[in-house]
């Protein structure tokens, strides 16, 4: 049988040869998601805005606007309505034929009662207006909570990326952390800027895969990095360029392999999977993609302009040499 | 690489079967799982978002606790003092603190004594609840914060189990109560749909009181609000718009004092009310304080709201009464659950609700199942394509990864979210990296000239520390997300954690089992890969 080989032997593309543009790319992709994000902000799901929202499944597709002021009709407040996706691609079974609905309301006045007495008015509406419709799910997020949660969720990306980077600083060098803390600043920025642009809603799903590309992306650069470690340890006198050259192309097929099948599992569910979770995927969807990029072009080059050498890998301490031992051992055969 | 020794064969293999033999109760329908011992059947929970359901988050309102710690010291204060012969005045409970003036100078000393054993409540050990302050002959207490929120942690240890009994009262729903936070419970009820009579139920404070009603109170005090000595005004809604009334401050019958309560229907016309039962002190206080004061009113006092105000008419010696006050079936069922379980010791606020209906669930279950399905048959494939033998480990690898996280998380009673489908769907993904890694190095090797063995040998060596660092960096993400994140999230966190333990496991030493094996039996010569 012959194997499906992506990548073919000894492949050696000048990948770092690009690296000034790309990093100026980078640069200005961060500028103009910071940018877009000042401007427009991040359209925040009921978690972190507060407020309620209500998804309904109509037999019929109802006309937005008259839905919206039916709904406005009820004085609470303006509410937003919309599909629950663009471009769907539905398949057969409970979920086939229904138009799901998101409408989205501010916070009611009254507190806990008023928000029961807006979602019982919204409930009787629908069922008045639309014969058929079905309250799916109905989710009231007071003030303080989503507040909190903006809080936590901001918490937890600051403290996962730097958390991430010290460990890559211990087990590496410091230019490894730093690089690496670079490439996530890099990737989080772009994928919130992503979320500004496209007004996707951002909710506290997104930050859950926003905490899970940071495991992802780094998963890359630790693969990458890993290998920059031990080229440098056997080929003392390459240029810093051509060696993280040689290491990217060196791990090319497993980069290429790994992602394909991550985007087989993340696009199967993205396309088809439940709609609830459609922000989840894309957020997943394009981690995979910058989270590649960001590898070669932000994290490796960093360590050329901070200057690491194949002196950063000398043992220094015997507790070192003794963690690494085996490994040296392999390594004094292949060395050139 | 040929050194598998015979022992870790073994185990490997018990753990992959003890794994699989778990994963499989949480497909089986809930009737067959029921006639098998539970330790052998253990499921998978369905977290909200799939089996649909309602959770609420409530708060509590923390200031009445120390409202009402003030109000109870302030009580045993005056009997203490007045136990003891000592005169007091001025009494305040205002800016959060208990300030009293004693009036002989000469008992300053003995009032402190007291004041300083009730403010220190057990002999030995445990935190200081009160400050103590004395100027002149004035003692000031206030509450310490530990004391404080010692209180406010007991008050909320009640709240749970009032609320766990409210919602056993209604039935088969397996309702999970649980304490988040210092001032926060978490409440879900799967299968529930309008949370609508559950937030009434819970959100109910039940504290019922009798009092007598203040006669002297003038037209005016109740319109300014200000009561007479010993007395304070409340909101009468019966009497209508706007409706007040004065009542005594002491309580002849508090919440406590109730045995029972039930719903049931008044003999003369029929409408719905709640009967209730005293128990041995409730019956003794009620029965004199009727027969003391026949022919005035007394009010039934239900959260700080008069719900009826009837005459006496003659003693009510029987142990029981009935309250009525415009309910319908089901708000007097609710109040005498309410009652029956006990009143809950802090005001509870619902500050996040979610519902989800059966059908968005059951939706969700079937296009995450399908769609995870596709994606790993792809993966699957695609494993194969590419890394012919080494990819039908590697695929196996991934099958008995997904039965040992199903298996773990029956075990822990883990419940399975949306995310959490998502969660195995990376976590197909981040496996697959690990024989990736493994076997592109394996490539490399036999690229440079090494044998079989040898390349093999070196691929499973050289992978090793990539494949740990990269999972070391995801639990560090998944820690976080499990400790920042909530509901969902924290479900789709667990899945992850698990994954990248036993993926570690199934990618990493149980492909390389079967690998040795093979290479033990064929010895081949060359590799296909």
């Amino acid at each position: 049988m012959r194997l499906l080989k992506l990548v073919p032997d000894n492949t050696n593309i000048d990948f770092l040869r690009w690296r000034n543009v790309a990093f100026a790319i980078s640069s200005l992709l961060i500028a103009a998601s910071i940018a877009v994000l000042a401007v427009k902000g991040l359209n925040f799901g009921v978690d972190f805005a507060g407020g309620q929202m209500i998804r309904v499944t109509f037999q019929e597709p109802p006309r937005l606007d008259e839905l919206r002021e039916r709904i406005g009709a009820l004085g609470h407040g303006e509410a937003s309505v919309q599909e629950s996706r663009s471009g769907p691609i539905e398949i057969g079974g409970a979920g086939a034929g229904g138009h799901e609905i998101l409408i989205r309301m501010p916070l009611p006045e009254g507190g806990e009662e008023g928000a029961n007495q807006a979602a019982s008015e919204v409930r009787a509406t629908l069922t008045q207006g639309y014969p058929g419709a079905r309250v799916d799910a109905v989710e009231t997020v007071s003030g303080k909570v989503s507040e909190e949660l903006v809080r936590a969720g901001a918490l937890a990306l600051l403290f996962a990326m730097i958390g991430v980077s010290i460990y890559i600083w211990f087990r590496f060098e410091w230019q490894f952390g730093v690089g690496a803390l670079f490439s996530l600043f890099h990737d989080v920025t772009i994928t919130l800027g992503f979320f500004a642009l496209t007004q996707m809603e951002f909710d506290l799903n997104v930050v859950a895969a926003l905490l899970t590309l940071i495991g992802y992306s780094l998963n890359d650069t630790i693969v990458i990095y890993d290998r920059i470690r031990e080229n440098l340890r056997k080929f003392r006198r390459m240029d810093m360029r051509a060696l993280i050259n040689l290491s990217v192309n060196e791990t090319l097929s497993r980069t290429i392999a790994t992602n394909l099948s991550m985007l087989l599992a993340l696009g199967a569910l993205f396309l088809i999977g439940p709609d609830v979770i459609f922000s989840f995927t894309a957020a997943l969807l394009i981690s995979v993609f910058i989270g590649t990029y960001s590898t070669m072009y932000i994290a490796a080059p960093w360590l050329i302009w901070l200057k690491v050498t194949s002196d950063s890998f000398l043992p220094r301490d015997p507790a070192s040499r003794a963690s690494q031992g085996p490994r040296n051992e392999t390594h004094d055969g292949a060395r050139v | 690489m040929l050194d598998f020794p015979r022992w870790k064969i073994w185990l490997v293999t018990l753990t992959l079967v003890v794994g699989v033999y778990y994963a499989v109760p949480s497909f089986l329908p809930e009737r067959v799982t029921q006639a098998m011992p539970a330790w052998l059947a253990p499921q998978v929970n369905l977290g909200l978002d799939l089996a649909g359901g309602s959770q609420l988050l409530l708060e509590a309102e923390t200031s009445g606790v120390a409202r009402q710690r003030l109000e109870n010291m302030e009580d045993v204060l005056r009997r203490d003092m007045r136990g003891n012969g000592i005169r007091i005045a001025e009494v305040s409970t205002s800016g959060g603190a208990l300030s009293f003036l004693v009036r002989e100078p000469g008992q300053v000393q003995e009032a402190t004594r007291l004041a300083r054993n009730l403010a220190q409540p057990t002999a030995f050990g445990g935190a200081r609840e009160w400050d103590l302050q004395i100027e002149g002959n004035r003692i000031v207490m206030s509450q310490t914060e530990a004391g404080l929120n010692e209180a406010i942690d007991q008050a909320m240890e009640v709240a749970r189990d009032v609320i766990d009994r409210r919602i056993n009262a209604l039935g088969t729903l397996e309702p999970t109560i649980i304490r988040q936070g210092s001032t926060r419970i978490v409440v879900q009820v799967p299968g529930m749909q309008d949370p609508e009579s559950l937030k009434q139920l819970i959100g109910r404070t039940a504290r019922l009181e009798f009092k007598l009603v203040d006669l002297n109170a003038t037209p005016d005090q109740l319109q300014s609000g200000r009561a007479p000595a010993g007395s304070q005004i409340l909101p009468y809604p019966e009497a209508g718009e706007g409706g007040r009334i004065a009542v005594q401050r002491r309580a002849i019958i508090s919440g406590d004092m109730i045995a029972d309560a039930r719903q049931a229907f008044d003999p003369q016309d029929g409408r719905p009310v709640v009967t209730i039962t005293f128990d041995g002190t409730g019956s003794q206080r009620f029965a004199s304080v009727t027969s003391q004061n026949v022919g005035r009113p007394f009010a039934i006092i239900l959260d700080n709201i008069v719900i009826s105000a009837p005459n006496i008419n003659e003693p009510i010696i029987g142990g029981s009464a009935q309250i009525s006050g415009g309910f319908t079936v089901e708000t007097a069922n609710q109040l005498a659950i309410s009652l029956r379980s006990g009143r809950l010791p802090v005001d509870l606020t619902v500050i996040e609700e979610r519902t989800v209906g059966p059908e968005l669930g059951a939706d969700s279950i079937r296009l995450g199942a399908i769609s995870m399905a596709i994606g790993s048959v792809l993966v699957l494939i695609f494993m194969f394509l590419t890394y012919g033998r080494f990819g039908l480990y590697a695929d196996t690898a991934i099958l008995l990864n997904v039965a040992l996280i199903l298996a773990i998380m029956a075990i822990m009673n883990a419940s399975l979210t949306l995310p959490g489908i998502a969660g195995f769907v990376l976590t197909v993904g981040a496996a697959v990296d690990a024989n990736v890694i493994i076997n592109e190095r394996i490539r490399e090797e036999q690229r440079r000239g090494r044998n079989v063995i040898a390349a093999v040998e070196h691929g499973y060596k050289e992978a090793q520390s990539a494949i740990f660092d990269a999972n070391i960096t995801n639990v560090i993400a998944g820690c976080l997300l499990f400790y920042f994140g909530s509901g969902p999230v924290r479900g789709f966190a667990v899945v992850l954690m698990i994954g990248i333990v036993t993926s570690v496991f199934t990618a990493v030493t149980v492909t390389r089992m079967f690998v040795s094996l093979w290479l033990r039996r064929k010895r081949p010569k060359e590799l296909v890969i």
